[in-house]
């Protein structure tokens, strides 16, 4: 069973409807009980750094997952959720992420001729082989909409980049720690093959 | 690689897919669920419905067909017509759709985009914006009620106006090309697409291969949308997306 973190976050349902679709069973929670008790855990996100980690402050969720992570459980951040998980967001300067992992969220450069946000299908590169895209090739196309992007601190935590006018950290994997900046759940068969590998762990 | 948009449109009345020429005549083409994954299996790189549903009971069949199509569809997904409030969007998007795209009830009451991109984000606020040229030629008004109604409200300063309030997208449909097939209307496309920094779809007029092209190189789209020419297959989307690669624009293959 997968639990999905219900932290007031938009989109929650495209991930519920995707994992359903492959045949997983889904609870969307914010139980402490029962998210210590899944065997895995998503936390998806669209919206607001600071607004996202009020949330997860107010539902007293930091530690939650916190403990999820110690305990090995896989764990997967989509979007908002992947920028959640380290250390800090230009988007919200001040507040503090969840530091799961080492490095800053910033803001696309304005310079670049590039519309912000990012709308749209852009594809990947695979620096490190990670275990979300076993039978993913480079060059696949997934889908993105994010106006901030991930610097990560430590190059070996990345197992996926894509080009927007800078080299965006479009996805890493540390231990049982898992993230995506793009929508698996909304990138056709692609997304739906990275969900499967995230189910098959 | 980023690459360009090829959106087909789905027009819904009462849950059924329609599409109207000029937005006048309908046709009923079928099940919105079986279209939308149809589209994905044929290379859309998303969908967007529109719904043209003029009963207030019949309201509640697009909130069905959202329930619907998220069970179904793995690509984003754009609901648009008869919203009018906040509480719309947040229904809409709660039933799994990415976006909302909203047109008359921002122009009557713009601070609708400021509103729903603060509570969800600017990315799912997609502002959709009928413009037809002024016969004086020199620029576009906006016009209500599904073309019906001039506001006489600047196109250009319409867009940037959404942008500043944080519309995520603008759906540009050129009235004066929309069923004509004659290609879309490249200069509007151009005017508003370099005046904003956040991603213009180009709607209204697409007939031929050429104009899909001609939307991207000249009209500096971001993504291309068409409903009919699609619906009826009389041009295959991955048959536009092949010819644009030819034409040396990215797409997703």
């Amino acid at each position: 069973m997968i639990a999905i973190i219900d932290y007031d976050a938009g989109n929650i349902k495209s991930v519920e409807k995707a994992l359903q679709s492959l045949g997983e069973e889904v609870i969307i929670t914010r139980d402490e009980s029962v998210l210590l008790l899944a065997d895995k855990v998503i936390l998806p996100g669209v919206g607001a750094f600071g607004d996202a980690m009020e949330r997860l402050n107010e539902y007293g969720l930091i530690s939650v997952i916190k403990k999820i992570v110690e305990n090995k459980t896989p764990f997967l951040g989509i979007c908002l959720g992947l920028q959640l998980l380290f250390d800090s967001s230009e988007e919200a300067p001040g507040v503090k992420g969840l530091g799961i992992l080492p490095g800053k969220i910033v803001r696309f450069p304005s310079d670049r001729g590039l519309k912000i946000p990012q709308i749209g299908w852009n594809s990947l590169t695979q620096p490190n082989k990670g275990r979300l895209f076993k039978g993913i090739d480079d060059g696949e196309f997934v889908y993105f909409v994010h106006s901030y992007y991930l610097m990560a601190e430590d190059m070996s935590d990345v197992v996926a980049t894509t080009e927007y006018g800078v080299t965006v950290h479009a996805s890493v994997e540390r231990d049982n720690i898992f993230a995506c900046q793009f929508h698996p759940e909304k990138s056709s068969d692609v997304g739906l093959k990275i969900l499967k590998n995230f189910i098959d762990l | 690689m980023h690459t360009i948009r090829v959106i087909p449109c789905l027009d819904v009345n009462n849950g059924r897919v329609v599409k109207g020429v000029n937005f006048v005549n309908l046709r009923d083409a079928g099940d919105p669920v079986e279209c939308a994954v149809a589209y994905d299996r044929a290379g859309a790189d998303e969908v967007v419905f529109l719904d043209i549903t003029a009963s207030s009971d019949g309201r509640d069949t697009v909130v069905d067909m959202v329930r619907e199509v998220a069970k179904k569809l793995f690509i984003p997904f754009t609901v648009g017509g008869g919203i009018r409030t906040v509480d719309d969007f947040k229904v809409i998007l709660r039933e799994g759709a990415d976006k909302v795209a909203v047109n008359s009830a921002a122009i009557k009451r713009p601070e609708l985009i400021r509103e729903a991109a603060e509570k969800f984000g600017s990315q799912c606020v997609v502002v959709a914006i009928d413009a037809k040229r002024r016969e004086a030629n020199d620029g576009w008004n906006i016009y209500l009620n599904g073309g019906r109604v001039d506001t006489g409200i600047d196109a250009l300063k319409w867009a940037k106006q959404a942008e500043s309030l944080g519309a995520g997208e603008i759906l540009l449909t050129s009235m004066d090309c929309d069923g004509t097939k004659a290609g879309f209307d490249v200069e509007l496309t151009r005017t508003i697409a370099d005046a904003v920094n956040i991603p213009v779809i180009a709607s209204g007029g697409a007939g031929t291969l050429d104009h899909f092209v001609e939307a991207v190189k000249q009209g500096h789209a971001d993504a291309v949308l068409a409903a009919s020419l699609f619906h009826f297959k009389e041009l295959e989307i991955k048959e536009v997306k092949q010819y644009m690669r030819d034409n040396d624009i990215d797409v997703r293959l």
